[in-house]
């Protein structure tokens, strides 16, 4: 059991500390019956490419990444390609 | 068509999140393509102890209620590309798993992944008994203590009654995973020995994890055991109980942390 690793592990409390500061934060935010930020961003991103494009629910793909100041939302959509080969296929 | 694995134990705070985290990354680092399920509907942890905690936007409950395709809940794990998580839900309404729906997110997961691992909650709930209900194969939590090994005897019974296999006159295949485990404790006689619970409970044993303070750091980064000290002692208990599973046969072994003056102990034959 060398220095090193002994230093290492007294290092993970804090890690934890600090983990569950930034999830409890997101989780008393939307347990308490708010709807969930993600899923109404999700919905209304959706509709807003759905008036112009017709998008297939199962070529989105939706990460996430909570973070303590700042959290990122990304969503991945595959818009079918306007190609009148595409467009006679729809009509 | 992968095997389905559930980790069950009755008796809650035993392992079981430890052990399926520890146990899916193992297998996932032998090259296996995994999937860890979460089943404690409404105390979700293992999101946690894998460190996935901010990646959740979908859950089991999403999938099985058709607002989310399997594909969008899955979480592919940072360190192990082979590696996925199914988060459970927040939510308190239990009656959320639905039989169907869990027969058709296990179904779709099997034509996925070579391993399909369900991590239970504590308890015989719904939770619990969804968890083992399509089960190949399942690995007893126990801890050497009297309650544990009361409560394991109870899961085992419904193994052997309440799960798909069960009803067909088929048999789920049981292995003991003993965790917590003291060595010179268990020597001294202040704890029950590995065969006493062997004896007790009568079914084979997969491993003997340690008692070590390298659990707790992993759980504290957010990651298994397994894979954030690779070379401590539960890690390479872990590692063997995996490779029992996959079908090696290893000589059992309690593995030490304490190297120089308790080297003796490396490598001591168990049971």
């Amino acid at each position: 059991m060398n220095l090193l690793s002994f230093l290492r592990r007294r290092s993970s409390a804090p890690i934890a500390r600090e983990r569950l500061q930034i999830l409890l934060a997101h989780e008393r935010a939307t347990v308490g019956g708010q709807p969930d930020l993600v899923a109404v961003l999700r919905e209304e991103i959706l509709a807003v490419i759905r008036k112009h494009v017709n998008v297939d629910g199962d070529k989105v793909q939706v990460k996430m990444d909570r973070g303590g100041s700042v959290s990122t939302l990304e969503v991945d959509i595959e818009i079918p390609s306007l190609t009148p080969a595409a467009e006679a296929v729809a009509a | 068509m992968g095997k389905v694995l559930v980790v069950t134990s009755g008796k809650g705070g035993v392992g079981k999140t430890t052990s399926t985290a520890a146990l899916g990354a193992a297998l996932a680092h032998s090259g296996k393509s995994v999937v860890l399920v979460d089943f404690d509907v409404g105390l979700r942890n293992l999101d946690l102890i894998m460190g996935a905690e901010r990646r959740v936007v979908f859950d089991l409950v999403n999938v099985i209620q058709g607002h989310a395709k399997l594909a969008q809940a899955l979480i592919r794990d940072k360190r192990l590309e082979n590696l996925s998580l199914l988060p459970a839900s927040q939510t308190r309404d239990k009656d959320a798993l639905t039989e169907e729906g869990v027969a058709l997110v296990i179904a779709e997961l099997k034509e996925k992944f070579d391993w399909v691992i369900c991590d239970s909650p504590a308890g015989i709930e719904r939770g619990a008994t969804m968890a083992m209900r399509h089960a190949d194969v399942a690995v007893v939590v126990t801890n050497p203590e009297v309650s544990s090994v009361r409560d394991s005897d109870r899961i085992i019974g419904l193994l052997d009654s309440k799960t798909e296999r069960a009803e067909k006159g088929e048999r789920v295949e049981k292995h003991l995973l003993l965790t917590r485990y003291d060595q010179a404790r268990a020597e001294r006689g202040e704890m029950l020995k590995t065969e006493d619970v062997l004896e007790i409970l009568s079914i084979p044993l997969l491993g003997i994890i340690p008692e070590s303070r390298e659990v707790l750091r992993a759980s504290n980064v957010g990651a298994p055991v397994t894979l954030s000290n690779p070379q401590s002692a539960p890690a390479r208990a872990y590692a063997d109980a995996a490779r029992r599973l996959a079908g090696d046969t290893i000589a059992m072994s309690i593995p030490t942390d304490r190297r120089g003056l308790f080297d003796k102990f490396f490598g001591r034959r168990a049971a």
